[in-house]
């Protein structure tokens, strides 16, 4: 089902936001600090009340949906996940079964494969490293299932290679049937990794949005960064040359 | 998980036993004269009333630090204890010597106005950061009006019988007692266990447990009951007994997968065994006034309180 966020503002923080997300592909949101992406992505959450506008899943408002159904059709990852207490990493996925109200060892154990976690599936949480970790995390939400996927810069945090590892898992995803939104900051994964761009620009506007060669082009980075900026590379390849 | 709930039943079951036998005089059903009604009337009502007096604090601990996701978190510290004390306090006023009941009523009417304003003042919001404060503010105010009826104590006995009130003890409690509090805490307990849910759910903070389906309101409507029942009907029949709800969670956490959930029964298991050992170890010590049970348990505690601290900064260092 399709997400869509319908003119959703929020004082000082978002303007006017419309946005349509749609299930099976990677979309990224991105934008310069403070232009509201992860409001946008709590509000597609249903985390937070705009003052106007609504998200719409299919044809339902979210605020209109009790909060156990929305958890089942929506995974939200916060950034930089940190457990308060010290659990296994197979009971921290077990709490994506919470929608759901049951601990469904199946697709705990089926979250935990597709991420290569077995292994640490009885490890306290604490001693995994921070690509470990994010794995495990991202494994939390997909233990539910959900029709969506939310992250808020899930990359942030790791080295070149684990976030190539976490995107190759967040494709698989969305390659399974499932809606994935990504909060990104660096252009260029934004631009060779996602189907879909929605960039927002200062005061919380959408700038552009479409296919990242539109959504993205120099003269898009200009305006919105305020940045001389050049891409280089392939389709696919693609680096960023600031000046 | 609760792989440490059938160790601490035996241990409880061993403790009780020793409990009713020790005291001033070691009961021999053979040769102490009215070993029976010792037995019934004085050493088995303090038994069981110190089961229910740690059990509540326990559990209301474990819930406690479950909620602020912080392990240094005592129940005693959010508002309803003093605020319960406070209501006891004001029953010496009101001629508590008139009726046994008053006591308990007033202390369990102060624990409800405790409640009453941390649900107020955190309101649905359900964040940390003002329950811990409106619950400091509370403890902070009821604290100060206690002093206050200290000093304007009618008289100087009156002023003694508070004090002493204060330092809590299971000294001389009754059946009554116990039908007071036994109930009311058993539902505090039922209401603690109640949030466990959404307190795992906590473990990931707030923005992703919410979006798990957790409601922060309700999660805190019931952890306010619950601890309201657990600690008013605590302090009501026993007064202040500190550091229980912080020490036993803690204790307990390593023998459990340190989910939440699974840590509030076990809690309220150790919290009666640690009642009820440091209760019948109280009675025993040759002193010639007995020690009571607060002031022990702040000795007990005060230090680990300290030693906690320094084991986590040398985690942090």
């Amino acid at each position: 089902m399709i997400l869509r966020a319908k003119n959703l503002s929020l004082a000082g923080r978002l303007d006017g936001v419309s946005a349509v997300f749609e299930p099976g592909r990677i979309t990224a949101i991105c934008g310069p600090n403070g232009a509201g992406k992860s409001t946008l992505l709590s509000a597609l959450a249903a985390l937070i009340t705009p003052d106007s506008g609504e998200v719409l899943l299919g044809e339902t408002p979210l605020a209109a949906m009790p909060p156990q159904l929305r958890a089942q059709k929506i995974g939200y990852l916060p950034q930089n996940g940190e457990a308060a207490w010290d659990v296994a990493v197979r009971s921290l996925v077990a709490l994506g079964r919470m929608p759901y109200r049951d601990e469904a060892p199946g697709m705990v154990e089926q979250a935990m494969i597709a991420l290569d976690l077995q292994a640490f599936a009885d490890r306290p949480i604490s001693t995994l490293s921070g690509g470990e970790k994010a794995r495990a995390f991202l494994a939390r939400v997909l233990a539910g299932q959900p029709e969506w996927l939310l992250a808020d810069e899930p990359l942030a945090a790791l080295d070149l290679g684990h976030q190539l590892t976490l995107l190759r898992h967040l494709r698989r995803v969305a390659e399974g049937g499932a809606g994935v939104v990504l909060v990104l900051h660096d252009l260029a994964l934004a631009m060779n990794h996602a189907d879909y761009l929605v960039v927002l620009s200062d005061g919380g506007r959408v700038a552009a949005s479409g296919k990242p060669e539109v959504a993205l082009s120099e003269e898009i980075i200009r305006q919105v960064w305020a940045v001389e900026a050049q891409w280089i590379g392939k389709p696919g390849a693609r680096a960023l040359i600031a000046r | 998980m609760n792989r440490p709930i059938p160790l601490l039943l035996v241990l409880i079951a061993i403790a009780f036993t020793l409990s009713l036998l020790a005291g001033r005089v070691w009961l021999d059903f053979g040769t102490t004269p009215n070993a029976m009604v010792i037995l019934a009337e004085l050493r088995l009502p303090r038994a069981v009333l110190a089961l229910i007096v740690g059990g509540g604090l326990g559990a209301a601990g474990a819930a406690m630090q479950g909620f602020l996701r912080n392990p240094l978190a005592d129940p005693g510290l959010f508002g309803i204890a003093p605020m319960a004390a406070l209501g006891a306090v004001a029953s010496f006023w009101f001629g508590y010597s008139a009726s046994a009941w008053l006591l308990p009523l007033f202390s369990l009417v102060g624990a409800g106005v405790g409640m009453a304003l941390l649900a107020l003042i955190a309101g649905r919001t359900g964040g940390i950061a003002l329950f811990t404060l409106a619950g400091l503010m509370i403890a902070s105010l009821a604290g100060t009006l206690t002093s206050l009826a200290i000093s304007m104590a009618p008289n100087a006995f009156a002023m003694s019988e508070i004090v002493t009130w204060l330092m809590g003890a299971l000294t001389d409690r009754s059946w009554r007692e116990v039908w007071i509090a036994a109930p009311l805490t058993l539902v505090g307990i039922a209401c603690l266990t109640m949030t466990g849910r959404g307190l795992d759910a906590l473990i990931l903070g707030d923005a992703a447990a919410r979006s798990l389906g957790m409601r922060p309101a309700v999660v805190q409507a019931w952890l306010i009951a619950g601890i309201g029942l657990t600690v008013g009907s605590g302090v009501a029949v026993a007064g202040i007994v500190g550091f229980v709800g912080l020490i036993v969670p803690h204790l307990v956490r390593p023998f459990t997968d340190r989910r939440p959930s699974s840590l509030i029964v076990p809690s309220a298991l150790a919290g009666a065994l640690l009642v009820l050992v440091a209760d019948s170890a109280v009675r025993v010590l040759p002193f010639v006034t007995e020690l009571r049970l607060g002031i022990a348990l702040s000795l007990i505690g005060a230090p680990f309180f300290l030693w906690l601290l320094l084991r986590m900064r040398r985690g942090l260092a």
